[in-house]
């Protein structure tokens, strides 16, 4: 199934490594992925964006108005990034508040477990609920437990779980 | 065997060929976007097949000019940086294409079309049009790695230094690459004498400059490295398209998408320079508009000289920017009389960077702006450039150039009279990259400036490189540290201190002794180096206190901690107009309090 999708936040929010478990799990299944991600001075507290591209893809980038899918762990970054997203594409938010697409408060959720960062992983639970990515639960368990530190194996799958099983 | 399938970053794919084509010696300078290639060398190192030498060198000139040398020996051997880096090697890099080469040698040199975190857009290929150099354009993560083997091979052929040219699409982007087993080439050192070559005098360099200028006509013959061609189905004949690196992966999508894959000739350029000749030819000959999209500078348009050239040079193809899938839509539209993709609409900024919460540089541009409200802050490049938010930078040049334009901005005030406070600010990374002659400089101009040396013992910005002084080579091995303190005092410098700016009151009156130095009878430079770990190293963050901090409800709202403090954990509750602190991201540094006039910023000891 080809799937663009973006993932979308501040610099220090663990953008990439949400990006990385997603392209994991397409490389995991066989398929070939395309990624993008900002770096450099954008990194320090900025907007960030990565794309990734599943299936025969040739160019990262995602063109306006093609993204299927977008994960946004920043809710402030749905103006600048939300032009990307098809007009019927999904869109999943860390957000606290009401608003436009599906949300859950992955933050606060995520500080319960003692760090901010693993929102990310919350938000990806979410998604992967509400079955809007082409990967499955295991499959993200187990590009989770690749690219996780051994140390953190345990708390990302935690984190990962609650948005899982979060109404 | 089944063949291994690695989902890499285009700068791991090509750190990793670098380590599967045998290369023996990488030396790189750290630069957004081609800091991950020399990293990935030393993630990869284990797989090596040959002993291998791995360095950060003090800057772009010296990476080159190291692994230069050993490829005299035979070995093969890569030089590593970013566009602007070039710049800073031009000098050893001209003279190289004239020498040559023995055994294979890559620059590769990462551009930065947008530009996403450089000074300028500049495009690579261009530069080695003048250089006399042969470049390779890459389109994808899984490509650049291909093309390495293929470099080294052909460098060795022809005794030529090759350029490969990722862009930060390439470099930043990752794919399914497969892995391949590391070349064992078993080569000995042996460095043979020829000194009419390797030390040619003006006398050899005819003859080496017609060896060149053969060798280039013959490269651009080879087959392996000539345009790709994918058919049309003949239904829109005379007309091609001819893209190179990421804009070509860009525009295969495309046509994809507008159902138009396979219906118009497209070549792919994988050499831009030198473009061969017959490929020219044969474009003038078999077609009437040409379509030439291509990142950053109009080089293989410029190359093609043909008629009816649609590009940058007719403006049809913007000439300066990254060519984002959406731009070549709107190109490729034009040119094919498509209907026109509906206007984007105006993209909105976002969150803008800033110096990580509890940064110790926050709070030497704090307090430097605190002393010197007047003054003038010529600073460089690295995080601290982001000291722009604060109002302490108001130039930013090149790598170095912050100490020489604080000694220009004195000498043009001194000759009038009067000369306002110059506060020069540098990173210690950039200090050892070009600050050193610049220093020496000031000292022999008598220039009266206060150079504050921002040392957070990293080359933060490119992820945490290590610096000279740390001891510590690329590989994490130990070395011999040099110390910056006595570099400058030899530099010439009388007035030196050293303070940690989290201590705001003895930074600033140090800072006030520094102004009283400079202006004293015996003045000239004066040097302060701010120390303090960077944040991003956890055993700084562990090391330091930690107080739980909060905004008590004294605050009257004037949003200085927001706004001349800026620190990114702190925002203004606009309903309540009281600050905030997000916990999130607040680290407990406790450099904030001292900022707020009524003393509402709080902390409780935490352990
Ligand atoms: S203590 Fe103050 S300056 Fe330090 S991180 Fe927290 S809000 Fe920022
Ligand atoms: S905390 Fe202090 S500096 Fe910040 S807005 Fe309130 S009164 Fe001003």
């Amino acid at each position: 199934m080809k799937q663009q999708i973006i993932v979308s936040g501040i610099g220090g929010q663990g953008v990439l490594f949400l990006t990385r478990v997603i392209a994991q799990a397409a490389v995991n299944r066989g398929l070939p992925v395309l990624t993008s991600e900002t770096h450099g001075m954008a990194q320090r507290g900025g907007t960030v964006l990565s794309t990734i591209k599943v299936d025969n893809f040739a160019s990262p980038l995602i063109r306006a108005g093609q993204a299927d899918l977008g994960l946004l762990l920043w809710e402030e970054n749905l103006s600048v990034h939300q032009t990307l997203i098809r007009p019927e594409g999904g869109l999943y938010l860390n957000a606290a508040t009401a608003g436009p697409g599906e949300r859950i408060d992955a933050s606060a959720i995520a500080r319960g477990l003692g760090n901010a960062v693993l929102a990310n992983l919350v938000l990806l639970g979410l998604a992967v609920r509400k079955q809007a990515l082409f990967c499955c639960v295991d499959e993200c368990e187990t590009a989770i437990r690749q690219l996780a530190p051994q140390k953190f194996a345990r708390q990302n799958l935690e984190a990962f779980h609650q948005g899982l099983n979060h109404n | 065997m089944k063949q291994q399938i690695e989902l890499l970053m285009g700068n791991e794919a090509i750190g990793r060929g670098l380590i599967e084509a045998g290369c023996q010696i990488a030396a790189a300078y750290p630069g957004t976007p081609s800091t991950e290639i020399l990293q990935a060398v030393i993630d990869h190192r284990e797989q090596a097949e040959e002993p291998l030498h791995i360095e950060w060198s003090v800057n772009e000139k010296i990476a080159f000019e190291v692994a230069l040398a050993a490829s005299y020996t035979g070995k093969r051997s890569v030089a590593v940086m970013k566009q602007v880096g070039l710049n800073v090697a031009a000098d050893p890099f001209m003279r190289t294409a004239y020498l040559g080469v023995k055994g294979g040698m890559l620059t590769i040199v990462a551009d930065d079309p947008g530009p996403h975190s450089s000074q300028n857009e500049q495009d690579t290929r261009l530069f080695c049009l003048q250089a006399r150099v042969p470049v390779l354009d890459p389109a994808s993560p899984a490509e650049a790695k291909e093309l390495v083997p293929l470099a080294f091979e052909l460098s060795e052929k022809y005794e030529m230094n090759l350029v490969l040219r990722p862009t930060t699409r390439i470099c930043h982007s990752r794919q399914n690459v497969e892995r391949q087993k590391p070349l064992k080439l078993e080569r000995g050192a042996n460095f043979e004498k020829d000194p009419t070559r390797w030390a040619a005098t003006p006398a050899f360099l005819p003859p080496l400059h017609r060896r060149l200028n053969a060798g280039l006509e013959e490269i651009a013959r080879e087959p392996g490295l000539q345009p790709r061609l994918t058919k049309g189905d003949g239904s829109r004949p005379r007309v091609a398209l001819v893209a190179s690196g990421i804009a070509c992966a860009h525009l295969v999508d495309l046509l994809d998408e507008l159902g138009l894959s396979g219906r118009v000739d497209l070549f792919q350029v994988l050499m831009p320079y030198p473009l061969n000749p017959e490929f020219s030819a044969r474009l003038r000959q078999d077609y009437s508009r040409v379509l030439v999209l291509e990142e950053t500078y109009p080089v293989i348009e410029l190359q093609l000289a043909h008629p009816g050239t649609v590009g940058k040079q007719d403006g049809a193809v913007p000439r300066e920017g990254e060519l984002a899938p959406d731009i070549i839509h709107r190109v490729l539209a034009a040119f094919l009389d498509l209907p026109a993709p509906p206007e984007l609409p105006v993209q909105k900024r976002g969150q803008r960077p800033s110096l990580c919460p509890g940064c110790p540089h926050r709070a030497a541009f704090y307090s430097i702006r605190q002393c010197f409200p007047k003054g003038i802050f010529p600073s460089d490049i690295g995080c601290y450039t982001l000291g722009l938010n604060l109002g302490a930078v108001d130039t930013v040049h090149c790598m170095g150039a912050c100490i020489s334009q604080g000694v220009g901005f004195y000498q043009a005030y001194a000759q009038d009279g009067e000369f306002p406070t110059i506060v020069v600010t540098i990173g210690d990374s950039t200090f050892f990259h070009a600050g050193i002659p610049a220093l020496i400089n000031a000292v022999i101009q008598q220039a009266r400036i206060i150079v504050v040396i921002l040392d957070n013992a990293t080359t933060a910005m490119t992820g945490g490189q290590p610096v000279p002084h740390l001891g510590l080579a690329a590989d994490g091995r130990k070395t011999r540290a040099v110390a910056i303190e006595p570099l400058v005092r030899a530099s010439g410098v009388d007035f030196l201190e050293i303070c940690d700016p989290y201590d705001k009151p003895r930074f600033e009156k140090l800072l006030r002794q520094a102004d009283n130095y400079i202006r004293g009878e015996q003045g000239g430079v004066a040097v302060l180096i701010s120390r303090h770990g960077c944040i991003m190293d956890p055993a700084v963050r562990k090391a330091q206190p930690s107080w739980q901090v909060s905004v008590i409800e004294s605050c009257v709202g004037c949003r200085r901690c927001v706004d001349a403090f800026e620190c990114p954990a702190l925002s203004m509750d606009s309903e309540q107009n009281i600050a905030r602190i997000n916990p999130d991201r607040c680290i407990g540094c406790g450099t904030c309090i001292p900022v707020c006039p009524v003393d509402a910023i709080v902390r409780e000891e935490t352990s």
